[in-house]
């Protein structure tokens, strides 16, 4: 089996352990926080969208949208945006991921990244909606390229986070 | 050999339907962007957060900080004799100003002593580095790591090696926040340095250039002119650089003239910044009019 390759909708995979996700999560706000400025700024994905997206789509009973809502104020601290926005957000993106979570599993890694891209598209779409509603000036025409890099990322997420539930095969089944 | 879990866990078993929980949040967050934009009710909650993420934040900045020692370290000897070639002949070229400044300013203090006029008080900074800009793409900040333990006060003027970066806005214990000049509605008094036309420069986001509202269209001001501060807010002392004019458009069927300006400071890529002290010596405001009718006429109606 090569390593690097994300489980077919068939295989079964083992429980995740709570505090991997907790752990992920906190990697996803750290990584979110990490000082940036220019074009890396304008390439940055939301690591902690994309990392709360992967554990909706595949642990809706642990992590949905009240547990993405509050890790959205927690952003909102810590890029010292309005309360509110990101918390909207993500709220709206975990909605969105328990709704596809089940058709989104059935396709491949790359056109899962395609599914990601609209979801992360209509989060921060909706975040330009009410920022824009509540007076503030139009962002960059770069607005959108993060949210493609965070799609470009998302194959290499599945599989980094899905890595300690594959089962491990017996030598004899290989 | 692990069971699979029979029952899903109780937590969730009878919670509402995503779509209510979805709603309630969403109005949730709805109030509090309403909230936080009008009343800025939750400044000390935004205060104890930073407070607990600070440690955080600052072991994540760690790796990329040893790296670029790491880098300096490694930097040749080409480039670092280039550099100080480089900064001795802008040293030598600043020289005759910097020697004349003491006699200039003397001389000025004697002549504002027989003129009555009050004296500028000597402003005293404190130099920061440039943490990360805030990846909220609606605004223009940028991050230092002086804070409150330093002295900073909110409102300070911050400046770069060109021009004016910004305002300090909010104060951590260990960082403050900065906005940029060209933040939206980001009001600096400037006047124009050849002619001395005091105008304000409006920043308008990242997207659009910073402008000059309501001068009329037959003000004396050329593209290429330096705007610097005028220094009568009391919150930017006299004379700094800010920007420079970029265009300006006399149209005679508009009432003002249309002027863009361009930031001169290292908006986006400087990485040292001076907090300037408190330029103090504001005058207090004046005393309400002894005649009561005029103004609170007007307000009355106001509110009304």
């Amino acid at each position: 089996m090569p390593p690097f390759v994300a489980a077919r909708p068939e295989e079964i995979l083992l429980p995740v352990r709570p505090w991997f996700i907790v752990l992920t999560l906190l990697v996803g706000l750290v990584a979110n926080t990490l000082p940036m400025s220019g074009m890396a700024l304008t390439l940055k994905p939301d690591f902690l969208a994309l990392v709360l997206l992967y554990w909706c789509i595949q642990e809706p009973r642990l992590i949905g949208v009240g547990v993405a809502w509050c890790l959205g104020l927690m952003m909102d601290v810590v890029d010292a945006t309005v309360f509110g926005q990101h918390a909207l957000a993500y709220a709206v993106l975990a909605y969105g991921a328990g709704y596809f979570r089940r058709r989104v599993l059935r396709f491949p890694l790359w056109q899962q990244a395609a599914q990601v891209a609209v979801l992360l598209l209509l989060s921060s779409g909706l975040v330009l909606v009410v920022r824009i509603a509540g007076g503030a000036p139009p962002p960059r025409w770069t607005y959108a390229v993060g949210s493609l890099t965070g799609a470009l990322l998302w194959p290499l997420v599945t599989v980094l986070l899905q890595w300690p539930q594959r089962p491990q095969r017996s030598p004899s089944e290989r | 050999m692990r069971h699979l879990p029979v029952e899903p866990p109780p937590f969730f078993h009878r919670g509402p339907s995503p779509l209510t929980r979805l709603a309630v949040f969403a109005l949730l967050s709805l109030a509090l962007l309403f909230t936080d934009t009008r009343y800025r009710y939750l400044e000390n909650i935004r205060r104890v957060a930073a407070i607990v993420l600070y440690p955080m934040q600052r072991i994540v900045q760690m790796p990329g900080g040893a790296l670029a020692y790491v880098g300096t370290y490694f930097s040749s000897q080409r480039t670092l004799a280039d550099d100080n070639a480089a900064l001795q002949a802008q040293l030598l070229s600043q020289a005759p100003l910097v020697q004349g400044y003491p006699a200039v300013e003397k001389e000025n203090a004697r002549l504002r002593g027989l003129m009555k006029l009050e004296t500028r008080i000597p402003v005293d900074a404190t130099a920061a580095e440039v943490l990360y800009s805030s990846r909220d793409p609606f605004t223009q900040k940028i991050f230092v790591d002086k804070g409150e333990a330093a002295g900073v006060q909110a409102g300070r003027a911050v400046i770069d090696s060109v021009g004016v970066v910004g305002q300090v806005t909010r104060v951590y214990p260990y960082m403050s926040e900065v906005t940029l000049v060209t933040d939206k509605d980001h009001a600096v008094p400037v006047k124009v340095e050849r002619s001395g036309v005091r105008t304000v420069m409006y920043g308008a986001g990242a997207a659009r250039p910073p402008e000059l509202r309501y001068l009329s269209p037959s003000v004396e001001i050329e593209p290429g002119d330096l705007l610097v501060t005028s220094g009568i807010d009391g919150t930017y002392p006299a004379g700094l650089a800010v920007a420079q004019v970029v265009s300006v458009e006399r149209e005679t069927g508009l009432s003002f003239a249309h002027v863009t300006c361009k930031a001169l400071a290292g908006i986006d890529n400087s990485a040292q910044v001076l907090i300037l002290g408190s330029t103090a010596s504001v005058p207090p405001r004046p005393d309400e009019p002894s005649d009561p009718a005029a103004p609170r006429k007007g307000r009355g109606r106001r509110k009304g």
